[in-house]
């Protein structure tokens, strides 16, 4: 195939008029055609549509208040859907990630509530913890050599069994205490989920933190030596190890970074909520990992953006509000995601390989 | 020789041309009581083209690790510049000028050219917190070396995996040679490769060459090696059973030895007694009539 494309194009290459000598093999494709082989442009188009389509079946999604919550409930898969989406980029899976916020949240309020401290030090423990669980995910994935799908699907049932036995344990009951009057409470809430107006509408701290974490990651996945690696480590981690990269670094890290991310969005639940039900977060890492899938994150590793997750987790949102607004049974939505998630993923592979043709 | 201090310090430019850059001296390789490799001797100077030749299992594979850094000689010496030297990892040989490129395990197939090339070792700027890529300066250094190499690619942003066989290779010979290679160990580049990209890699060979670094090349093909080789050395079996300069040596007598010599007779024997024909003319018969059959046959 490649010696035909090399004898075609004597006859379709333009003459040489630029500065510098052109190999004269590759056409410039179009801008269209650059654009959508872009990892999140399949996804943006998905987002406008289930916008259209919300905006034009149901009258009470137009309104400001409707969008901050929609803004909202993306916020909170879409923070826990950039370190996932980085992390596939890298080529491995965090299934322990739904049950982690969970754990995570457990972790500060039990703390704090139980040796009756301020409850930064709970968020400080518990941050140590959710980071030492992303650590562990990943050296047993890096030592042992198993896929990260058996290694993460062992914490999850680990992790699962952990929250409700112990909370148990030291509760005596499915859910921890409210800690809402603790020293400290407010601060913590300031940062974690406080609300601010604008235009008299109110939006949720976490959406700035959202769309932040998204401009960070985007920052860090293009313009950095880590993001280098992080692309490297998930196409071919044999490749980058004979190059120089630190691979076991690189991977580690990444699960430590799905870690943050529990922590932040478990931090989140703990202080809207005050109190935190142990069974929770069961099948969100699902969602988390249909986001980024959605948000063109290649399965293999390798390929994707931070970008595309925040359209995907937007997406997710707009769908999960949308069906209320437009009366429906919310029971619908899950199915709405199925195929949502098929339609998404099938859209990116199209517009890749129509793009990446040449 | 020997002595490579007094070398360097009576005469460094004379010893530099004399010196090889990577040498071995009855060097060997067990692993448990198999012998790979047996007495091989083996000297790359800095602007020749040394080839390895061998059919599969004749040890040239543990010869590249060995001089690679991936594993370690378990008899006689391995010298680099002259000093006798015992790699533990692959990083170490790096560090001392020796890169290899090695068949498939050289790139990441989705990244885009620029950033394959700079991979594991990226430029950056600006202070620690906002320390990021320099993404105009790798492209432009990227370009130029690859241009300098001979190789024109119109987009540095198009992954590397679009890139054909001999176009990757190419590539990442262009970025051992930038990153400061001495000695470039290229494992069986033309392996994969078709006539046309073979010629191609074989024209970057002798333009690493011509840049002045020692190249060990490593291939079965009697043909492309003598294209390009300054000096010839057959394994078979483990040991060393040509090692001859260019002038010494005919390809036919290359081919000869490739082949194992006798066994190549024995084949033109067998051939003849099938086919009516003399191997020589095989190809005449091949293009007369029935060309899939007799290419298979010529293959075999």
């Amino acid at each position: 195939m490649t010696m035909s494309q090399q004898a075609a194009p004597a006859v379709t290459s333009p003459p040489a008029s630029g500065p510098k000598e052109r190999d004269g093999r590759t056409a410039q494709r179009s801008l269209v055609l650059r654009l959508l082989a872009r990892p999140e442009v399949g996804v943006f188009l998905g987002a406008v549509a289930v916008f259209v389509f919300f905006f034009a079946m149901a009258p009470t999604f137009r309104s400001g208040s409707a969008m901050a919550t929609v803004l909202y409930q993306s916020s909170t898969i879409g923070i826990m859907a950039l370190p996932v989406a980085l992390l596939m980029i890298g080529g491995e899976f965090d299934l322990s990630a739904g049950v982690a916020v969970i754990t995570s949240a457990l972790t500060a309020s039990m703390v704090s509530f139980q040796l009756t401290m301020n409850v930064w030090v709970g968020v400080i423990v518990a941050l140590v913890v959710s980071l030492a669980v992303g650590a562990f995910n990943g050296w047993m994935m890096v030592r042992t050599g198993l896929p990260s799908f058996l290694v993460t699907l062992g914490t999850f049932l680990g992790l699962q069994g952990i929250n409700l036995a112990v909370t148990k344990l030291i509760t005596g009951n499915v859910a921890t205490d409210d800690i809402s009057d603790m020293d400290g409470f407010g601060q913590a809430k300031a940062v974690f989920s406080s609300s601010f107006t604008v235009g008299g509408v109110q939006f949720k701290v976490t959406v700035l933190w959202w769309l932040f974490f998204a401009a960070l990651a985007t920052w860090v996945l293009l313009r950095t030596k880590y993001g280098n690696w992080i692309f490297a480590v998930g196409g071919n981690k044999d490749s980058a190890r004979a190059v120089g990269v630190p691979v076991k670094f690189t991977k580690i890290s990444l699960f430590m970074l799905v870690g943050f991310g529990a922590w932040f969005v478990g931090m989140h639940q703990l202080f809207s909520f005050n109190t935190v039900q142990s069974g929770e977060g069961v099948g969100q890492e699902l969602i988390y990992i249909a986001a980024a899938v959605i948000g063109g994150c290649l399965l293999t590793g390798g390929y994707g953006s931070a970008i595309g997750p925040v359209f995907g987790a937007f997406m997710f949102g707009m769908v999960s509000q949308g069906i209320v607004y437009a009366g429906w049974n919310p029971d619908w939505f899950k199915a709405f995601l199925g195929v949502m998630l098929l339609g998404a993923t099938l859209i990116n592979l199209w517009v890749q390989k129509s793009a990446t043709r040449r | 020789m020997t002595t490579a201090d007094t070398g360097k310090n009576n005469d460094q430019a004379a010893a530099a041309d004399r010196t090889p850059v990577v040498e071995l001296r009855g060097t060997g390789k067990s692993y448990g009581n198999i012998r790979a490799l047996h007495g091989v001797d083996l000297a790359v100077h800095p602007g020749k083209v040394t080839c390895v030749l061998g059919d599969n299992g004749a040890g040239k594979s543990t010869l590249i690790k060995i001089i690679s850094g991936l594993h370690q000689h378990t008899e006689g010496e391995f010298l680099v510049d002259g000093e006798a030297v015992r790699f533990s990892t692959p990083r170490e040989a790096l560090d001392r000028g020796i890169a290899t490129v090695y068949q498939d395990l050289a790139t990441v197939p989705l990244m885009p050219v620029w950033r394959n090339f700079f991979l594991g070792s990226e430029m950056t700027k600006g202070p620690w917190p906002v320390r990021r890529l320099d993404i105009a300066r790798m492209k432009k250094t990227a370009d130029e070396e690859l241009r300098n190499m001979g190789i024109v690619l119109d987009d540095l942003e198009q992954p590397i995996g679009t890139l054909s066989g001999g176009q990757r290779q190419c590539v990442a010979i262009a970025r051992a040679v930038y990153f400061g290679a001495r000695v470039l160990i290229l494992d069986e580049p033309t392996a994969a490769l078709g006539v046309k990209q073979s010629g191609v890699v074989l024209k970057y060979i002798a333009a690493a060459r011509d840049r002045g670094l020692g190249v060990i090349f490593i291939t079965h093909n009697p043909h492309h090696a003598y294209m390009v080789g300054d000096h010839f050395n057959v394994l078979r079996l483990g040991t060393l059973e040509l090692s001859a300069d260019r002038s010494e040596v005919s390809l036919e007598e290359l081919t000869n030895h490739m082949a194992g010599g006798a066994e190549l007779a024995a084949l033109k024997h067998e051939l003849a007694q099938v086919r009516g024909v003399d191997v020589e003319e095989l190809p005449e018969a091949k293009d007369l009539q029935a060309p899939m059959a007799a290419s298979s046959e010529g293959n075999s």
